[in-house]
């Protein structure tokens, strides 16, 4: 073990260039090739349509009416997230363990699960809107339908992936259902639920941001700003708050890397892309 | 279940001529009777799928034999699996633990007789340590203090070193030898290693293909402790070589 960690760290500083070496000289190559968009395609009257980075890290965020009008907007977005995953997690935790339990409940549920994932969110849209109106609450269900069915999925898959061995050893010592749920079948799960959150959390973020597209009321979130400035050819502004909202869908991704890495990271070999 | 348990002596293990078909019409096992008393080490050896772990799921009440009875003091089995079927989550500590647990003992005493053990199969020092940092040899050493924490007076072991390599099967082997001589208990071990199965038992049992039986039966009187050097031995090889002449047959 100590040999081992030995001879990795002289290639840990190096595999540390290694890694971020490589995205920087790939970003620097993006700004290059968008300045190149910005001044060299596009003649100036018709600049407006990409304008070039450093007038959109001046509008966009140096100017702070700007940049707190999107930081604001943002955190609305991020607050319907959060709400959105939370009662996505709440839902698919209950509906995953009731299936993990009997088979039939899971026979009974899944066809209506896969339904609900193929169903177009585009086109269920104007029901939502007709049933919870065009507020908070229609943002919030948007993402709860569009974050659920991974975090059941992955969350199914990990209760039922206890080892068998285990589960003899659990029956031969007269183990219950919540005793055998809390000590075995939950703990091997959190592996495949991490995995399921990552993917959700991510998709709550898209869902906050399609759901303020299309519902107006209540305070505005990133989806109703991004539209605005679309409409008033805002480009600066258009981008940097199209690059906010990839940030903080980075930043979720990321958060929740973090959290698994805390929580199963001492015992499970985990790949979180983050490390 | 109950009828069973009311007739069980405590500390032994016995089969009365007990058969197994599955549903789907497999003969696993077939009119199976031996008894094994405390302090007897009875191996079971058989070419791969004769139905010897089928024999231990009914041995320990996983299966229910579909003829015949099996007796068994099961209240707190050691039941040894294959793989060292650990918990991941867990420390070796919260491994060995684990049963004790299962059984509503208190944490104090827990900690106790899982660090007792822990010491006995030679883990002291890596109390703290994930199942991932272990070799396969200790996941399977962590398995044995598991199930030794509540002193099994009847001892399962479902051809437990099969994954390791020959050193650390012979170490282990040296283990098991010693915890059935220190503990006393009534054990009943599967395996295909011929020469696993005479270092260890006091009686052999050879089981034939599918359908399962009794085909031979070897007595070893070997005292123990066993050296390691016994396995040198011209009497051990040539016991070795009776076993295997009855193995063979049972092929036929």
């Amino acid at each position: 073990m100590t040999g081992r960690s030995a001879i990795q760290k002289p290639g840990t500083v190096r595999s540390l260039t290694e890694r971020i070496l490589p995205p920087i000289v790939l970003g620097s190559g993006f700004v290059g090739i968008w300045y190149l968009l910005s001044y060299g395609l596009l003649e100036p009257r018709r600049r407006f349509l990409l304008r070039p980075p450093h007038e959109v890290v001046q509008v966009g965020f140096l100017d702070w009416d700007n940049f707190s009008d999107i930081l604001l907007s943002l955190w609305s977005s991020t607050k319907v997230a959060m709400i959105g995953l939370v009662i996505a997690i709440c839902i698919g935790f209950i509906l995953a363990i009731m299936m993990s339990q009997a088979k039939i409940v899971e026979r009974a549920i899944f066809p209506f699960m896969v339904t609900l994932q193929a169903i177009p969110i585009l086109a269920i849209v104007p029901l939502i809107a007709f049933w919870f109106g065009t507020g908070q609450r229609s943002r919030v269900v948007v993402c709860v339908i569009i974050s659920l069915f991974p975090i059941i999925v992955n969350t199914l898959f990990g209760l039922q992936s206890a080892d068998r061995g285990l589960h003899d050893l659990f029956t031969l010592h007269h183990a219950d259902r919540v005793t055998r749920m809390r000590k075995l079948m939950f703990p091997s799960a959190l592996p495949a639920i991490f995995a399921g959150l990552r993917i959700s959390a991510g998709l709550s973020v898209i869902g906050a941001i399609v759901g303020d597209f299309f519902f107006g009321k209540g305070d505005a979130g990133i989806g109703q700003l991004l539209r605005r400035y679309a409409n008033q050819l805002q480009g600066e502004e258009l981008l940097a708050a199209v690059i906010m909202s990839s940030a903080l869908g980075v930043t979720v991704f990321l958060a929740f890397g973090w959290l698994q890495q805390r929580a199963i990271g001492r015992w499970h070999e985990t790949t979180t892309g983050v490390d | 279940m109950e009828s069973d348990r009311t007739g069980s002596v405590i500390g032994s293990l016995a089969f009365e001529e007990t058969g197994m078909v599955f549903p789907d019409g497999t003969e696993a096992l077939q009119n199976i009777s031996f008894t094994v008393d405390k302090g007897e080490f009875v191996t079971v050896v058989g070419p791969s799928g004769c139905g010897k772990s089928t024999l231990l799921k009914i041995a320990s009440g996983l299966l229910e034999p579909s003829s015949g009875s099996v007796r068994a003091d099961r209240d707190q089995l050691g039941y040894v699996f294959q793989d060292a079927t650990l918990l991941d989550w867990r420390t070796v500590q919260g491994n060995v633990e684990l049963l004790a647990e299962l059984h509503g003992v208190g944490s104090q005493e827990r900690e106790r007789i899982a660090a007792e053990a822990i010491e006995l199969v030679g883990l002291s020092g890596f109390e703290g340590h994930y199942p991932r940092a272990l070799s396969g040899g200790m996941k399977m050493r962590c398995s044995l203090a598991r199930s030794l924490t509540l002193k099994p007076p009847v001892f399962l072991f479902d051809e437990p070193f099969s994954a390791v390599d020959e050193i650390t099967r012979e170490h282990l082997n040296d283990e098991t030898q010693r915890l059935f001589r220190t503990e006393e208990f009534a054990g009943l071990f599967i395996t295909h290693s011929i020469s696993e199965a005479v270092f260890l038992s006091t009686r052999v049992l050879v089981m034939s293909a599918r359908p399962g039986r009794i085909v031979a039966e070897f007595d070893i009187s070997f005292d123990y402790p066993r050296l390691p050097e016994l396995r040198f031995d011209p009497s051990f090889a040539e016991l070795c070589g009776q076993v295997s002449l009855k193995l063979r047959g049972s092929y036929a």
